[in-house]
């Protein structure tokens, strides 16, 4: 870097570095000091935390009862434990369905890869709640898979697919298949083949071949799809609430319900606050391997 | 490394990669065909009809609210681009900086945060802000503060990626001729890099256009955006002219992808998108 440079650096440097430090770090540290304020019948809807006393005396008014609520009402822990084992499963089942895929499209002829991403790409830009109400179409009592199995005699009653944990299921695996193919292709594409042809060479049977040397090699992109999968489900909102019941109850919609429901801010942050803490391991693996990834 | 052409790929694998893509599209290319059903029952075919989208014309709170999503889209995908390639050039270019860990953090993290946790955080910031600053009115500035947040990101790793891989020495060569850095760099890498800013402007409007969570926290009363609208209407039940309007909005996406997959392909193709889907 030549010298002259680095008084202009700070002017490329400071205006993302400042915006993203106030609109996306500092609300992390309000939702932490809110989430230890109660709530109170006012606007905004929470009592402060830190405040002077009319004596000019600073006072810091930490409540730990939003944590302690969190620990005694059994619907947060429910709410958890079900966003986590949901979005574990749809990962786990992306990752069948996805790896497959992917390498179907790595090993097809350079000018078909550019197509087939482009296939795999549309819809993962396309609009998340539509796909969602395009689902629904598909799988409700009334829709296109029960009019198709009634009309070929298959079934004799509606299947009843909607409000259940499958539909839930359903959603995060069609919402969520591109992020897990995506990663997934972007690892295999890059495979030296040499070694899957010397592994041939030398007497290695191709499912052999597969576990010792394809598996492996991709995992960066195993654990980057399934991060890029696992992650958003687990905070999913749309999908329990258009295609879930009242059982399929899962985090975000806790954390939704709370602020347009109960109007309860503090609890809200706490929820929000633990949620993240829960998530903390998974974003940290994925900042991890995506670093490395860019940096190779 | 084989030649591509050369390779088969095994019937079993290319069966499953159909399997996936007529999952991703069979719910899309039903909900279009809906679209023309000219009878509102789901479960009834009553010829074809175009009528749904004739009475999307005439719905005042859809045309509200889509014009809003469109300011806010543009607002969002201008402001996230100008943020975003200056973060990925600090990134690229300034090996060394206080902050660069930092940086680094916040441009990923957006990524894979939930939703809920962004709205979440980003309106009591704005409440906060409001109670110290008397800015901004929650309404449209929040939603475009809030979309330019997570969409700087996607700038940010897009461009970081073509820029990595532009080559400094004709910089460094127009430097050697007298030309000064910025000078250099507004001229040779800037037309380089030009592709990826105008695709990466593209996808943050979709994104924009797309966002439902984090609006619906960070809107306020007053103001709602299209998705917004969108989903109290498939909350009631489902209604044809939502089946319409989501049938023009896919088709006009499935246009602005198309044209930002052909804009980058049209330089340099496979690299670039190599790099932007690995880091997705």
């Amino acid at each position: 870097m030549k010298p002259t440079w680095r008084p202009g650096r700070w002017l490329i440097i400071l205006p993302p570095l400042l915006f993203l430090l106030i609109f996306f770090l500092i609300p992390f540290a309000i939702a932490l000091k809110i989430s230890f304020a109660e709530a109170a019948p006012r606007v905004p809807p929470f009592t402060d935390v830190i405040y002077f006393t009319p004596d000019h005396h600073l006072h810091l008014a930490l409540s730990l009862a939003n944590y302690r609520y969190l620990l005694t009402d059994e619907v947060y822990g429910v709410a958890y434990l079900y966003s986590l084992r949901t979005a574990f499963f749809s990962t786990l089942i992306c990752l069948a369905l996805g790896y497959p895929m992917a390498y179907a499209i790595a090993r097809s002829p350079k000018s078909m890869q550019g197509l087939w991403l482009l296939i795999i790409m549309l819809p993962f830009w396309t609009s998340f709640l539509l796909r969602v109400y395009a689902l629904e179409g598909i799988i409700r009592d009334n829709g296109f898979l029960n009019s198709a199995l009634l009309h070929l005699g298959l079934i004799s009653h509606p299947l009843r697919i909607m409000r259940t944990t499958l539909a839930v299921y359903l959603g995060i695996i069609y919402s969520y298949l591109p992020f897990m193919v995506l990663p997934l292709f972007a690892t295999l594409e890059k495979l030296d083949h040499t070694l899957l042809e010397a592994a041939n060479d030398l007497g290695s049977r191709p499912a052999r071949a597969f576990l010792d040397i394809t598996l492996p090699l991709s995992l960066p992109g195993v654990i980057a799809g399934s991060m890029l999968v696992f992650i958003p489900a687990v905070g999913e909102f749309v999908i329990p609430s258009l295609l879930g019941g009242p059982n399929q109850l899962m985090i975000g919609r806790v954390l939704w319900d709370e602020f347009f429901g109960n109007h309860d801010w503090p609890v809200a942050s706490a929820v929000a606050i633990a949620f993240l803490l829960l998530l903390a391991g998974p974003i940290a693996i994925y900042q991890y391997y995506n670093v490395r990834q860019i940096e190779a | 490394m084989t030649d591509g052409s050369e390779r088969r790929v095994p019937p079993l694998l290319l069966s499953v990669l159909l399997f996936g893509v007529a999952l991703l599209y069979l719910p899309i290319l039903v909900l279009i065909a809906y679209s023309f059903n000219a009878s509102p029952l789901v479960n009834v075919w009553g010829g074809f009809s175009t009528a749904w989208y004739g009475q999307l014309i005439h719905n005042r709170q859809l045309l509200q609210a889509g014009l809003l999503s469109l300011q806010v889209a543009v607002s969002a995908a201008s402001g996230a681009v100008v943020l975003g390639t200056l973060a990925a050039i600090a990134l690229v270019r300034f090996a060394r900086f206080p902050g660069r860990l930092l940086l680094t953090g916040m441009v990923n993290a957006p990524l894979v945060m939930p939703e809920v946790i962004t709205g979440t955080t980003q309106l009591l910031l704005f409440v906060s802000m409001m109670q110290l600053i008397a800015w901004p009115h929650r309404g449209f500035t929040t939603i475009v503060l809030s979309h330019i947040t997570f969409c700087t990101a996607y700038v940010t790793v897009t461009v970081q990626s073509r820029l990595q891989s532009a080559d400094r020495s004709l910089e460094e060569a127009a430097m050697d001729l007298g030309a000064s850095p910025a000078r250099a760099f507004i001229e040779i890498t800037l037309p380089i890099i030009a592709p990826a800013i105008v695709s990466s402007w593209l996808l943050c409007f979709t994104l924009s256009l797309d966002d439902l969570v984090i609006s619906s926290f960070v809107a306020g009363p007053g103001a709602s955006t299209l998705p917004m609208v969108i989903y109290s209407k498939v909350k009631l039940g489902v209604s044809p002219d939502v089946n319409a309007l989501a049938s023009l909005i896919v088709c006009a996406v499935g246009v602005c992808i198309i044209g930002a997959g052909w804009l980058m392909a049209r330089s340099d193709r496979r690299r670039a998108l190599e790099v932007q889907l690995a880091n997705r």
